[in-house]
């Protein structure tokens, strides 16, 4: 199977996908510092982010969520790529416009409406934006 | 397509513009392009979330635009940093960290920023006009610019926001143009009682269901007292902004274009409408506390966003100058601590058992005793960032609550309506 997404930041990935199941904003909900996700209540609470391709169908809240990615892909414990629900904010993606100009690692970025994949599938990203399941 | 104009071209083909305004400007033009603009659109002002340290690499970015002669080129304000620089630093932050901090701050102030640090820049005069653009960070403060000032910002997170300030330019989509502002949602409250759209609590928790109930769709909310204060109003989008992706409420009366209903949607019917109730309501308020709303209480908190001369005032008048058994946080930013000095409230709430936080705030860097308690709140923003952040349970009550259970020590919640 494969689909396309609209490219917010080329790149490749091939790894598992991780779905947050409930909303989350980066700033508040992961921690900066292992990667996790902190936010109380959510059903997901614990669970490391590194490597994987990480579904969000809602990004939201806090404005500071961007420090929190690029913290992590200065860290190199960032996600192997992200998938969005929406490309209305550039919240996520200018993380790693910033990280490309420090020359660090980037990560593909992609948008799609109503993201389907489930944590566990095997996915790859292109750099036209298809995404594949391995 | 992305089209520049013949001077942004220049500017990104310069010899005489400095590396760091060029760097800024490739960054929102490759936001522009991310995000489907056709044109990048002139700002009036700029208020920066990125100086509030999250980690090294934010302040190895923020210094090398600094260092490679980049300019804010509109006039910028500066959101909270990690400690303050006026007082004894309160931050908890290991020397390495405090230092990284204090960079970062220094590399905004060396591209040219207001230092205000604070979540409230329009409490101390950045108030942009109606239709003016401008590229706003801190989510409570962009839904303030759009909503209650009719101002026009998307939420830019940190960096873009910087990239904005120094190329005075942001990519013309999303909030800044005409069509986007349309609501999509209608939330009517038309029906909840009079008494309870009077109470202090009434904002923070319907921006609470806002947030919920619209995500990141631009809404209307019909039926709101038009005597709202100022107060209320911050109390209400900082809300929403908590809860969803919130840039824009329309509310009907209030926010300066939302004159009347058809004009807020476009002259087409809402797509959807939704009748807010008392059921809905109790529940966003119920659901602000995270632990049982009774028992011993280690804090106060108040003042997400920031605390003005106001709610200042009415607390050291609800008070009836008691003592505190609890410290109680204000925080608040270095103007209205200023004003507070100038007016003789700042010593008499310190007397109280305040500990006033200038510059930053107890949810955004390590300041509160221990790893974790129980935190007694009135700001909605509070309560939802608090226990992920700083490991304290928050009990959501009004500002009289919050005062009575300080001075008895316990949480003393007078439910009022939302029993």
């Amino acid at each position: 199977m494969s689909w396309c997404g609209q490219v917010l930041y080329s790149g490749t990935a091939k790894g598992t996908v991780l779905r947050l199941e409930a909303p989350i904003s980066f700033w508040g909900g992961i921690s900066p510092d292992n990667a996790r996700v902190v936010l109380e209540n959510h059903p997901q609470r614990g669970v490391k982010i590194t490597d994987k391709i990480l579904i969000v169908p809602d990004p939201i809240g806090s404005s500071s969520s961007a420090a929190i990615l690029l913290e992590l892909l200065y860290a190199k414990i960032a996600p192997k790529g992200l998938i969005l629900g929406t490309n209305k904010d550039a919240i996520l993606p200018i993380s790693v416009l910033v990280a490309e100009q420090m020359g660090w690692n980037t990560i593909p970025i992609i948008a799609m409406e109503n993201p389907t994949f489930k944590s566990g599938e095997e996915l790859e990203i292109k750099p036209d934006g298809t995404i594949h399941s391995i | 397509m992305l089209e520049l104009t013949q001077e942004e071209k220049a500017i990104l083909n310069s010899e005489f513009a400095t590396t760091g305004d060029k760097t800024a400007l490739s960054i929102v033009v490759k936001a522009a392009e991310m995000l489907g603009a056709k044109r990048l659109v002139k700002i009036t002002s700029s208020h920066i979330d990125g100086c509030l340290y999250h980690g090294d690499s934010g302040v190895l970015f923020c210094e090398n635009l600094a260092k490679n002669g980049a300019k804010a080129k509109v006039p910028t304000t500066t959101n909270v940093g990690a400690l303050n620089f006026i007082k004894t630093n309160q931050a908890k932050l290991s020397s390495e960290k405090l230092q990284m901090a204090q960079r970062l701050m220094d590399a905004h102030i060396n591209m040219g920023c207001t230092p205000s640090w604070t979540c409230a820049p329009y409490q101390i005069g950045a108030r942009p006009k109606k239709g003016e653009q401008v590229a706003w960070g801190e989510s409570n403060a962009v839904a303030f610019a759009n909503t209650v000032l009719g101002a026009r910002t998307n939420r830019y997170g940190d960096f873009l926001d910087i990239a904005c300030a120094v190329s005075g330019r942001a990519p013309y989509y999303g909030l800044h143009c005409d069509k986007n502002r349309n609501a999509e949602i209608l939330l009517d409250v038309t029906d909840l009682p009079g008494n309870v759209k009077g109470e202090d609590t009434f904002f923070p928790v319907l921006g609470s269901v806002i947030g919920r109930l619209a995500g990141d769709r631009v809404c209307a909310v019909s039926g709101i007292n038009k005597i709202a204060s100022e107060d209320q109003l911050k109390a209400l989008c900082a809300a929403a902004a908590s809860t969803g992706a919130v840039g824009l409420v329309h509310i009907i009366g209030i926010t300066p274009e939302a004159t009347n209903l058809p004009h807020v949607f476009g002259n087409e019917r809402p797509r959807e409408i939704l009748s807010i109730d008392m059921d809905m309501m109790k529940g966003a308020f119920h659901k602000l506390s995270q632990t049982k709303q009774a028992g011993k209480i280690d804090c106060v908190a108040l003042g997400s966003p920031h605390f003005s001369i106001s709610e200042c005032k009415k607390l050291l008048e609800v008070s009836e100058e008691k003592d505190f058994k609890v410290p109680v946080y204000v925080c608040t930013n270095r103007h209205t601590a200023q004003e507070l000095k100038a007016q003789n409230i700042y010593s008499k709430l310190e007397r109280l058992g305040v500990v006033f936080i200038i510059d930053t705030c107890v949810v955004v860097t390590p300041i509160l005793p221990g790893s974790g308690g129980i935190m007694m709140t009135n700001s909605a923003k509070f309560a939802h960032y608090s226990a992920g952040n700083t490991g304290y349970r928050p009990i959501f009550g009004s500002l009289a609550d919050c005062i009575k259970s300080a001075q008895n020590g316990h949480a003393t919640l007078n439910y009022g309506p939302w029993k």
